[in-house]
């Protein structure tokens, strides 16, 4: 008897202490979920987003934390695979249970957890550069929308300096996002009086490694009398193909220039630079920019790759998604001390007109409605080291234009998310 | 002897500016602004300073500096003064001049113009074909100064043409027809799309230089079509020489034993992961002989291929023999464990195989069609692999036990061949040859865990399409795959060719389901 009523005390009172321990748990930490592909084609860019994300959250801890709570973070591996995304994201919002999501690289894989996020009222920072044509109440886009990136690069190439090119090609990988770029890029170089004629556009499967009739293709379409650029939207490691093909068909960046919106410093690295010399590539940071803050940013990855003892880790590079995502994760701190709560809501209200200095050498402004970044746009020639050389920036940051005017009908578009 | 006189007057006109720059001009060099940048680099071109040379060069590699009214040249750890090039004091915080490639494009020019009045003929020869791309008409007046002063006969023909670039944009009418029928006499895409322009009348009003325009673009374009199908052939070449690689020890392995091996893309996955082990074994310890990594990863990869493959065959594969669907299954769960393995070793992203020196760039057959070495390469050693594995298949005694095997199993058990043990050899040879393949693969597509995945089906297409236990059938449906996809590639896009490729192949099994080559003789199934 006696036995069993012990038994049935303890157990009360271990179930009364571990609740105890968990609910003295739960206060203690505010859990931060990581979707980035860890397997598969885009790896080789979403891995370096995952380490810098889990670098930004122990700077945090270790400056105090959140509200006093130190960050948790979840990290799950969607494997490339964007039905996944969605699985994953349901599983970090409903079983994780965590405030706040810092994930996805192609737009694909932004479109797939959308609903979920929709549905469960949750909250996801996307840190890459994309198509526009978007604006959730859910997400907050840290990376550039296409008059940030796309636009001023092709004002560039047709500049005297960017060698007065005439005739367009337009690459991609095969989906949205580089289609709808490059909608809005064939709509804006016929407003500048670019003929249909002069823009060939082709598109390659995810994973595409052969680019030989590609690069044939270009010549010829080189040399039928006017300026020729190429503009890349080609994503993940097809890139690695493309430019060893590029540099040994023997076309240089004085003859053909390509402009790139999704080759960073991390790319490149799996590549010799040399022949690549020249070619160009758009972004809103570079790792060889020189102020304090970038300094301080390369210095800290350096030594986390280290610590980590990340594959390669004396050669580790810095990148615009890297900076955009320790950008995001910074503002969505400052915006939960204001609002003094982690609730979605609350924390998307707080959000609006958040500044925080940033690596790219600027002070940046979380648009008041748009939930996009102001952002500077600079335009870098690959250097021999795989650095980038910048040659030429925006005075100041950008407004972003999610809709962008030069697609029909945007002009009706509010520029702000639909509030239910 | 007007020669003679020429080069000393040239000499002679130069000797004064050669103490030093005028540090105006070279100050110009650094400006803000890129316009002034390049009238200071043609001025410097067209004085023939040799000194220029040395500040044009190091502008060029970036060496050039400015530092408050200084402009400097930084080799290493000792500055220059740019104009004069003495040594001075390292400046404290040099800043470099922004460098594009408008003003890199500039500065090539310019340099080779510097050495078209070189004394060593290579110089000379090198510069001129520098030239052949683009050459600015203010250039022209030099054209013609190193014109006369020139005697070989390769680069004056060269330089004829130089010259005619830079004669399109003369005044004279006459100047310009005769420019254009030098032209007409090349065969670059580059010279073409010059052309181009004097072939409307907008832009070129003389009606006489506007038809022989029309004609030289004409005559280019013929001569133009033969290399550009030529460049066609090749691609197809080059990827049926990728798919032959890939398929061929799959055709062994299928052929030999109907084992459906869905393991086989992780052999490439092991052959192209020893290629990067020897890569880096060759950096740390050899790194002197860094470009000879890749003949040392030959027999790795043939080797750790095999040994994976006997390992399969000994403990799964062998005890399914006869029933397909589970080999399948079973096959297919070995290739999941071979890339969680290749996830476990080598991490989850993909690593960096570079390629041997020798094996970057390419050959220039043409103006308009250079053929890379490392495709050029792959398809030598598809040729030595086939030839390899034809004598071993032909001529050896395990050749002939395993095509006996292959055309009927139980009767070569009669006669004595111990058909379990040609089972695991055969296995594994088939293993090391994708091993081979994945090493090839290597140099021209990524090396990641799941990088077979993207081949098995291909591998499948050949050997389907080839028909089984043949290897005449599996080069004949590699090389035919390889430049129809070409083909379609080239006329439809990547995407498309795909789609129609695999649509292709199933009309072609619906109606010759035994593939191009069957074998003829008794079966047992």
């Amino acid at each position: 008897m006696s036995n069993r009523r012990n038994f049935i005390k303890a157990t009360v009172l271990s179930a009364a202490l571990a609740s105890i321990g968990m609910a003295a748990h739960a206060a203690d930490t505010i859990k931060v979920g990581i979707l980035h592909s860890l397997s598969g084609t885009m790896a080789i860019s979403e891995t370096a987003l995952k380490e810098t994300a889990l670098m930004t959250i122990e700077e945090i801890n270790k400056a105090g934390g959140v509200m006093g709570k130190k960050l948790e973070p979840v990290v799950v591996d969607p494997a490339s695979n964007w039905p996944l995304f969605a699985e994953k994201a349901r599983q970090l919002l409903t079983k994780d249970k965590v405030a706040v999501t810092f994930g996805c690289w192609t737009s694909v894989s932004r479109k797939s957890v959308l609903p979920v996020y929709k549905e469960l009222n949750g909250l996801i920072f996307y840190p890459v550069q994309y198509e526009g044509e978007e604006l959730e109440k859910n997400v907050f886009y840290t990376g550039a929308a296409p008059n940030q990136q796309a636009i001023p690069a092709v004002e560039y190439l047709m500049s005297k300096d960017g060698g007065e090119a005439k005739r367009f090609v337009l690459l991609g990988t095969d989906y949205v996002y580089p289609r709808t770029t490059n909608k809005i890029l064939r709509a804006f170089l016929k407003s500048k009086g670019v003929a249909d004629a002069d823009i060939m556009e082709d598109y390659t499967p995810f994973g595409h490694s052969d680019y030989q009739t590609i690069i044939a293709k270009i010549k010829k379409f080189a040399s039928e009398g006017k300026k020729t650029a190429v503009v890349s939207t080609i994503n993940g490691d097809s890139n690695v193909p493309f430019y060893k093909e590029l540099g040994n068909a023997g076309l240089k960046a004085t003859d053909v220039p390509v402009v790139a919106f999704s080759v960073g410093e991390e790319e490149l690295r799996g590549v010799d630079a040399k022949p690549l010399v020249g070619h160009l590539a758009a972004w809103n940071y570079f790792m060889s920019l020189k102020n304090p803050q970038n300094e301080k940013f390369v210095k800290m990855y350096k030594e986390w790759a280290k610590k980590q003892k990340l594959p390669n880790a004396n050669t580790v590079v810095t990148n615009d998604p890297m900076e955009a995502t320790y950008v995001g994760i910074h503002m969505w701190k400052q915006a939960v001390e204001k609002a003094k709560s982690t609730d979605t809501d609350k924390v998307i209200a707080a959000m609006a007109g958040q500044t925080f200095d940033a690596p790219s050498g600027f002070k940046l402004k979380m648009d008041e409605t748009n939930h996009h970044l102001w952002k500077p746009v600079f335009i870098g020639e690959i250097k021999a080291d795989g650095q980038f050389n910048v040659v030429w920036k925006t005075k100041g940051p950008v407004r972003a234009q999610p809709w962008s005017p030069f697609i029909p009908g945007n002009d009706k578009k509010k520029d702000e998310p639909e509030t239910k | 002897m007007i020669r003679h006189f020429l080069v000393s007057l040239i000499f002679a006109l130069a000797l004064p500016a050669q103490a030093a720059l005028d540090p105006q001009l070279v100050r110009q060099l650094t400006d803000e602004d890129s316009g002034t940048k390049v009238t200071a680099i043609r001025q410097m071109a067209l004085a023939a300073d040799p000194e220029a040379v040395r500040v044009l060069k190091a502008m060029a590699e970036d060496n050039l500096f400015v530092a408050g009214s200084q402009v400097v040249i930084i080799e290493g750890e000792q500055a220059f003064d740019a104009a004069t090039g003495k040594p001075v004091k390292m400046p404290a915080s040099p800043e470099s001049p922004t460098v594009n490639n408008r003003i890199r494009g500039e500065l090539a020019a310019a340099l080779a113009a510097l050495k078209l009045l070189d004394a060593d003929r290579a110089v000379r020869l090198q510069a001129v074909q520098a030239l052949q791309r683009k050459a600015e008409p203010e250039l022209a007046p030099l054209f013609e100064r190193a014109l006369k002063a020139e005697s070989d006969p390769q680069i004056k023909g060269l330089l004829a043409i130089a010259k005619a670039q830079a004669d399109l944009g003369n005044k004279d009418p006459a100047v310009r027809r005769a420019a254009v029928m030098v032209l007409g006499e090349t065969t670059s895409p580059a010279i073409r799309s010059l052309l181009l322009p004097l072939t409307e009348k907008a832009r070129e009003p003389n009606d006489r230089v506007r038809y022989a325009a029309i004609s030289a673009v004409k005559a280019i374009d013929g001569r133009l079509s033969i290399s550009e199908n030529l460049g066609r052939v090749f691609t197809g070449l080059s990827l049926g020489s990728i798919l032959l690689l890939a398929a061929l020890g799959l055709a062994i392995i299928y052929g030999v034993m109907g084992v459906i091996n869905m393991a086989h893309g992780e052999l490439l996955m092991v052959g192209a992961y020893s290629a990067y082990t020897m890569q880096s074994i060759f950096r740390t310890w050899l790194p002197d002989y860094i470009d000879w990594y890749l003949p040392a990863a030959i027999p790795l990869a043939f080797f750790a291929a095999a040994a994976v493959g006997v390992l399969m065959e000994r403990t799964v594969i062998r005890w399914l023999y006869g029933r397909t669907l589970e080999t399948l299954l079973a096959t297919w769960g070995l290739s999941l464990i071979l890339i969680q393995a290749a996830r476990v070793l080598f991490g989850a992203q993909n690593v960096e195989v570079s390629n041997p020196s020798w094996m970057s760039g390419g050959i220039e057959l043409l103006p308009n069609l250079i053929l890379p070495w490392n495709r050029i390469i792959i398809i030598g050693f598809a040729l030595f692999v086939l030839f390899l594995v034809w004598v071993l298949m032909n001529r050896t005694r395990l050749g002939m036990f395993v095509r006996a095997v292959t055309q009927n199993r139980s009767m070569a058990g009669c006669v004595g061949v111990p058909t379990s043990r040609i089972d695991t050899l055969a296995f594994a040879l088939g293993a090391g040859i994708a091993g081979l393949g994945g090493v090839a693969l290597s140099q021209i597509s990524n090396v990641g865990p799941d990088m077979g995945q993207g081949y098995i089906v291909d591998s499948f297409m050949v050997v389907v399409v080839g028909g089984v236990g043949q290897l005449a059938g599996a080069v004949w449906a590699a090389l035919g795959l390889g430049i129809f996809s070409k083909l379609l590639e080239g006329w439809a896009g990547a995407v498309i060719a795909k789609i129609t490729i695999l649509v292709c192949i199933i009309i072609f099994i619906q109606k010759r389901p035994q593939g191009i080559f069957a074998l003829k003789g008794r079966f047992v199934d």
